[in-house]
């Protein structure tokens, strides 16, 4: 991290920032009252300018200021979180980020200003007539901070002129913790205070704003004495008052020379909250991953030469060797999981600026946001999901008028789901809308020619369509979608990272759309297997069994490819076939079971050779037209193997099976 | 090949010349990243002949090539002077690593830009959208294939079917 630029360091911690400020105004939309909410808001708010003016964001700096004020004023219950208020501050925070990102547009900044001033001023009336005449209250606040809280930059100086700022103060200053002079170290602090404090402004929360960012650290007691008792009669001074009190302080306190700004101090407290995660560059992950596909490449090297050795010693090394970069392995891919709840946050915001756009009501839900995948796939993911919400709630779901006249809820229902199957993830987005329109479909399949007119499909092919080139069925062009550009975009970037989408539909009852995503894009456990003289890689979490396949079964099953399996039919593909080998088959073929999750087919293969740590490679562009595999991999002898497409496969046995019953 | 940075200077075109079934083929040299001995090639079922393989190189899985096929020769059986030349290729803006199937490597040598030809527009057997520059070197034709077209049509062989003289 050293050798990062600052800016970048800022900018990686301002997008986390203004990540939170979105997030609490959402929250905050929902339960306005939640002053907790309203705390942390302001809270990343003022952070976000201290540090934006500490890296030279002087523009940051100014602009966040305004809307730090605006929250300083809900905080205080000067003004209500007013739904335009959020709206406003939400807007406001895209510029912010604009601006981080170095893109701004400098009227829209002076637009939001105006905005927000008109916002907070139609807020201020209701404040106005809301505020009850404040009775002036007694408080006791009783402190003392941290040893090294003047090494850290904490000015109690600062602290106390704030406190007076409140009301009328009484100070007192106990000096009963200070060591013999000899033991004195002039930087540490060693007083604690007893303040009086009485005002009509003062209020618990006012005094723990004074110390809201040394709060963490200090031992603070803040206690109500009652209305309207005059100082004089407070709590009776334990020493010396007021006298003693600054000359002690600037003593024994000692501002260090050139103390940092309160900026920086309080910027050193808030890391401190987080010390227990540790930041690191994407790319240094990747590197390490890389690493670990080089380790368990030569393990399996390694481990090839120890099968055909006799000695027992190397045998030993390589079986350690070979659990060590499992193991490895294992710990690397949890480091790059992480929740998938940091991608469907952020499709609250879009929701609720969908909500605005579209004047439709709509209720997000979220299922599942603990399921994990690799931060590179969730990175990749945002963008295709974002296009599946769209066009669910500009397509998918009906105005209220629609829904009452439907006799349903006025608002709609987007559910955004994540769960495991197998070695895949899945992600649905599913509406309560209307359902995709099957003759619209056809009718502008026709006309774009992507279809023959009066062409027999099915349900699901037709469905499918919805993701070729240039499909749009909306009749209007808005600004959210139907500019024909979306959903073949969301159907690359799936297949793109090896994943799949489904869609399904009930007119009346809403679309689910289902992307099947894989787990990881690294290092998976594989069945190595062979055909003729090829060797494949099956991900094992897709095996469901292997059986053998017997001689009669074999002849038996030659015309119409289904075995059956407990009872059960299984389709099976041929490798052999598919692969076109033309070396001749084993006598004791195999079927390797696979599932995915749902569907399952068996795969004739010659041979099965065992597990296999599979780091993934990509093919190239030049075979991305080949279904049949999603990658391949080194294997020890340093050959290739190729990695069947599990879904592909699955989806071919389906249609195999379906022609068989269609024939039979 | 770290020496031969510069495409052309005043010494004319720096390529790598290798044959392909008795035709002479030039790469400009700044493509090329290795030449290697035959390795183990895994077959890629269903894909396009032309790219019908992959290989181990250096820990990546790279396609294998075979201008043969795109320029209709035919396959070969190896032999020992066959050769991997490994190239770096922009496709669709990604740079990409291809083993191309070469019978024998020649040298690294320079040709005149002035003995660089366009294609003529008859006469050849090949795609002339596949051929970018031809040249004369020691009365033989020299071959520049017009690589990011070929792979761009994935290598097929044939577009309109001109198979009629060749060009020497």
């Amino acid at each position: 991290m050293s050798l990062q630029d600052p800016a970048e360091i800022f900018r990686l911690e301002a997008r986390e920032l203004l990540e939170a400020i979105e997030q609490g105004l959402l929250d905050l939309a929902d339960r306005r009252d939640d002053r907790d909410l309203v705390d942390a808001v302001f809270r990343s708010l003022h952070t976000l300018k201290g540090s934006g003016a500490m890296f030279g964001m002087e523009a940051l700096a100014a602009f966040t200021h305004h809307c730090e004020t605006a929250f300083d004023r809900v905080r205080k219950g000067l003004a209500p979180a007013t739904p335009e208020l959020i709206t406003c501050v939400l807007n406001a925070r895209d510029h912010m980020r604009a601006l981080v990102e170095g893109s701004p547009d400098p009227a829209a900044g002076d637009a939001l200003l105006a905005e927000l001033h008109r916002v907070l001023e139609a807020g201020d009336v209701v404040a106005a007539t809301a505020a009850a005449p404040a009775v002036a209250t007694t408080w006791r606040v009783r402190f003392s901070l941290p040893l090294d809280a003047m090494a850290n930059g904490t000015n109690p100086l600062g602290l106390l002129a704030e406190l007076r700022d409140l009301g009328d103060c009484r100070i007192v200053a106990s000096t009963e913790a200070v060591p013999p002079i000899e033991d004195l170290n002039p930087t540490d602090c060693h007083l604690a205070w007893d303040v009086t404090l009485c005002g009509p402004k003062v209020s618990r929360s006012a005094i723990e704003d004074v110390f809201l960012f040394v709060m963490d650290d200090m031992v603070l007691a803040i206690e109500e004495e009652g209305a309207d008792e005059a100082i004089a009669d407070a709590a009776p001074p334990a020493a010396e008052p007021a006298a003693i009190v600054e000359p002690t302080a600037a003593a024994s306190a000692a501002p260090p020379q050139g103390a940092p700004a309160a900026a920086d101090a309080r910027k050193a407290d808030e890391p401190r909250k987080s010390d227990s995660t540790l930041r690191v560059p994407a790319e240094r992950l990747d590197e390490l991953m890389d690493r670990v596909g080089e380790l368990v490449i030569a393990q399996s090297r390694l481990k090839q030469i120890a099968t055909h050795s006799t000695d027992m010693a190397l045998r030993s090394v390589s079986e350690e060797v070979e659990r060590l970069a499992s193991e490895l392995r294992d710990t690397m891919m949890v480091v790059r999981m992480v929740p998938i709840s940091t991608l469907f946050g952020r499709f609250r915001r879009l929701v609720h600026d969908l909500q605005r756009d579209t004047g439709k009501t709509i209720e997000l839900t979220t299922e599942g946001e603990t399921t994990e995948l690799d931060k590179t796939i969730i990175e990749r993911l945002a963008d295709p999901l974002i296009h599946v919400i769209r066009n669910a709630a500009d397509h998918g779901l009906e105005t209220p008028e629609q829904r009452a006249a439907a006799g349903k809820p006025a608002a709609g229902k987007l559910t955004l789901a994540a769960r495991h199957s197998g070695a895949e993830v899945v992600i649905t987005v599913s509406d309560d809308g209307r359902g995709i329109d099957r003759e619209r479909v056809r009718a502008k399949a026709e006309q774009n020619g992507l279809i023959q007119p009066g062409a027999v499909l099915t349900d699901a092919e037709l469905l499918q369509l919805i993701f070729a080139p240039g499909f749009s069925t909306a009749a209007q062009v808005t600004n959210l979608s139907g500019r024909g550009v979306g959903m073949d975009v969301v159907k690359r970037t799936i297949e793109s990272l090896r994943g799949a989408i489904d869609i399904t539909s009930v007119p009346g009852q809403g679309s689910q759309v289902s992307l099947r995503i894989p787990l990881t894009l690294a290092i998976i456990d594989g069945l190595l297997v062979r055909v003729g003289n090829g060797r494949y890689v099956v991900p094992l979490a897709a095996v469901e069994e292997c059986v053998e396949l017997s001689h009669e079964q074999d002849v038996r099953s030659s015309g119409r490819s289904l075995i059956s399996l407990r009872e059960e039919f299984v389709p099976f593909l041929r490798l052999r076939e598919l692969f076109r080998t033309k070396v001749a088959a084993g006598q004791h073929q195999k079927v390797v079971v696979v599932s995915t999750g749902e569907a399952r087919v068996g795969l004739v293969v010659d041979q099965i050779i065992g597990d296999h740590q599979t780091v993934i490679k990509s093919l190239s562009k030049l075979h991305a037209d080949v279904e049949t595999f999603s990658g391949a991999t080194i294997l020890g002898d340093g050959g290739v193997a190729l990695i069947l497409d599990v879904p592909h496969l699955v989806d071919a046995g389906q249609r195999l099976e379906k022609q068989f019953r269609a024939a039979s | 090949m770290t020496d031969i940075q510069t495409a052309a200077n005043d010494d004319g075109l720096q390529v790598l010349t290798f044959d392909v079934r008795g035709e002479t083929f030039a790469l400009e040299a700044g493509l090329v990243r290795e030449i290697l001995d035959l390795q183990s090639e895994t077959e890629v079922p269903g894909a396009a002949p032309f790219v019908d393989a992959v290989m181990n190189f250096r820990g990546k899985v790279i396609p294998v090539a075979d201008l043969r096929l795109a320029f209709g020769l035919g396959r070969a059986d190896d032999t020992q002077d066959s050769r991997i030349v490994v190239i770096e290729l922009e496709l669709d803006g990604d740079p990409t690593l291809i083993g191309l199937r070469a019978d024998r490597v020649h040298e690294v040598a320079s040709l005149p830009l002035d003995a660089l030809e366009p294609p003529p527009p008859i006469g050849m057997r090949w795609r002339q959208d596949y051929v970018s520059k031809i040249a004369r070197r020691a009365g033989e034709p020299v071959v520049l294939p017009d690589l990011p077209r070929i792979f761009a049509e994935r290598g097929a062989p044939v577009a309109a079917a001109s198979a009629l003289q060749p060009v020497s």
